[in-house]
């Protein structure tokens, strides 16, 4: 008998648009979806889609129009934004298609940031930002700015800074758009080996095929409405 | 790792930009602290003046003189502890450029009535002694190189003909807003020849200095002072010293109102060159904000880092106008030192500088920081790339 997973994120009725001026342009339409504990979802879907949007309100980084988002059984989407915040610190590690590390600091410091949001001591802190480092296989470049790292090092600096604080979720806007394809197979693994070895959830947004056929369950969108695909 | 490094890197990415802007500050900082010391050096007259000194003029104009006769029932008046006498010489010193305030005074009591001039004791018994005796600031000794014993000439304006004289002491403000560019001589010397040339301006003073016990009847004593001569030919009105120097600033008013407004736009000026700096900085990083905001930073981290990279740039620029208001200040001072013998820079001054570098530092980067805080996070994150 398979073991039914509880639902780490739950979708219902989930809408959104934008204006435009006095346009408004729906992205979302009705989105109904869960998604297992422990999964690795790779949404996938045309440009403009709405897949990043999708994946930015299940991050709490923007703010549905109408329909709930429940991530770990709190509804992200009554929270104000201090809350949020907080939430997203403690639960959630982004991972962005162009790394967005901070270009002023280290490695080692980009890693730390998030752990700045929390109680831990310096000597803690520390443990843990050599720890994640070492995961991702990037320990001897700790002291190396952003400019000093290829794209693959720079993505797994962001990794880390993502899984630094053990979040719940993980989410990925296209995290291998901008390398090439030997740095895409490493991070694509890398990703593939926190969900494996570490049981970490995953959203994955992509348009590269082979990118999504590493994870367990694909679902694409078109034009706001999403079709179901295992 | 710490904001505080972060808002230091941040401060020094664009290494040239924020060298520029902080270049500017300096300047900035520097003009207005040689502004606000200018109109300090203004006031530097009134601020000098002593509570417990009055000056008696003729009440039509300064131009018109007051017998000397009047010092005896001046000094009868209930409250009067000394009388002097002064009057303005205007002479010259070899050329026009060369301006020194110059009087005539009766030696003892003035030097009595002013305790903050010091004059070392051998030289004021030989200055009082000696009727072509002078004695000059320290300040105005430096300039021309006096020494005690040398003779100075000086050509009348007010008082034709040529005027030589022995320096017999030179004097040190026993403060600092004391002035030391002026040069004193015996109202008699002036007097004698005076009787021999133009009888009708001899026994005649300019001013009459009263030093009083108690300051809080400067009124009453300066009342009575008037009362006294009071429809005699030459009325007098008496103020406090205070008041009388600062009926020489109130002329020039007009000019002191307009220093004071360059100095305020000196400031204004610059806190819209820093703001610009601000806005462009915080619009190449508001993915970076996005990010933070991302990772769970609120608002107020965002506040800290642009409005603590703000106030670094402008405290740093704030530090280096005030150095550099020092040696300025002493130029200038040295340059005007005719028409402004105290050129000091006050602790106010200082103040003012720095409040205007914090008050800089915050307005300019209040709309960025407005701005980065409310930006949708995803609107911040469309930016990056």
């Amino acid at each position: 008998m398979a073991d039914r997973k509880q639902p780490i994120v739950e979708i219902r009725n989930l809408s959104k648009s934008y204006r435009r001026g006095i346009q408004v342009i729906p992205v979302l339409e009705n989105i109904n979806f869960d998604i297992p504990e422990g999964e690795f979802l790779a949404l996938m879907g045309p440009s403009g889609s709405g897949k990043s949007t999708l994946l930015n309100l299940i991050a709490g980084i923007d703010k549905t129009d109408t329909g709930t988002v429940m991530v770990g059984g709190l509804d992200i989407t009554s929270m104000t934004e201090t809350e949020l915040a907080r939430w997203r610190a403690a639960n959630v590690g982004f991972i962005f298609q162009l790394y967005n590390l901070i270009p002023v600091l280290t490695a080692f410091e980009n890693v730390e940031l998030p752990l700045l949001l929390t109680w831990l001591s310096r000597k803690e802190r520390r443990e843990h930002v050599e720890m994640t480092l070492q995961m991702v296989g990037l320990a001897d470049r700790m002291d190396h700015y952003p400019s000093q790292l290829s794209g693959g090092q720079q993505q797994r600096v962001a990794i880390a800074r993502a899984i630094v604080t053990d979040p719940t979720l993980l989410v990925a806007d296209e995290p291998t758009g901008d390398l090439d394809r030997v740095s895409a197979e490493e991070i694509l693994e890398l990703i593939a080996r926190l969900n494996r070895e570490f049981g970490k959830t995953i959203i994955m947004v992509t348009h590269d095929p082979h990118a999504a056929g590493r994870a367990h369950i694909i679902k694409k969108l078109e034009k706001g409405i999403l079709n179901a695909h295992s | 790792m710490h904001i505080l490094k972060l808002i230091f890197r941040n401060a020094l990415r664009h290494k040239l930009r924020t060298a520029l802007t902080i270049l500017g500050i300096t300047i900035a900082i520097l003009a207005f602290g040689i502004l606000r010391t200018l109109v300090s050096a203004w006031y530097s007259g009134v601020e000098a003046s002593s509570s417990a000194r009055l000056i008696s003029r003729n009440s039509i104009s300064l131009v018109f003189s007051l017998p000397l006769s009047y010092k005896e029932k001046i000094r009868q008046i209930p409250g009067v502890k000394g009388v002097s006498y002064a009057i303005w010489f205007n002479g010259t010193y070899i050329s026009e450029k060369n301006f020194i305030p110059n009087f005539a005074v009766e030696p003892k009591t003035f030097l009595e009535l002013y305790p903050e001039y010091l004059l070392p004791e051998d030289q004021k018994t030989v200055f009082i002694r000696d009727r072509k005796s002078a004695i000059a600031g320290r300040k105005v000794a430096e300039r021309f190189q006096w020494k005690v014993g040398d003779s100075i000439t000086l050509k009348g304006t007010i008082f034709p003909g040529t005027w030589e004289f022995v320096l017999r002491g030179i004097y040190y403000g026993a403060e600092k807003s004391a002035d030391e560019t002026q040069l004193f001589f015996h109202w008699n010397y002036l007097n004698e020849r005076l009787k021999k040339t133009t009888p009708r301006r001899a026994d005649q003073t300019g001013v009459y200095i009263i030093g009083i016990d108690n300051p809080d009847q400067a009124a009453e004593i300066s009342e009575a002072v008037d009362k006294t001569f009071k429809n005699s030919l030459a009325e007098t009105l008496t103020e406090t010293e205070k008041a009388f120097q600062m009926s020489f600033v109130t002329m020039t008013q007009a000019i002191v109102t307009v220093i004071q407004l360059v100095s305020f736009l000196v400031i204004i000026i610059i806190m819209a060159v820093v703001a610009n700096t601000m806005a462009m900085t915080a619009r190449e990083r508001i993915g970076e904000y996005a990010i933070m905001k991302t990772l769970g930073f609120g608002g107020w981290h965002i506040v800290i880092l642009i409005l603590g990279e703000s106030l670094v740039i402008t405290m740093i620029g704030c530090v280096l106008g005030i150095i550099l208001t020092f040696p300025g200040a002493g130029y200038f001072g040295n340059t005007m030192g005719n028409f402004f013998p105290v050129f000091d820079v006050s602790a106010m001054t200082l103040l003012l500088d720095v409040a205007a570098s914090f008050l800089v530092g915050l307005i300019a980067a209040a709309f960025p920081t407005w701005r980065a805080v409310n930006i949708r996070i995803a609107e911040g994150l469309r930016r990056i790339g």
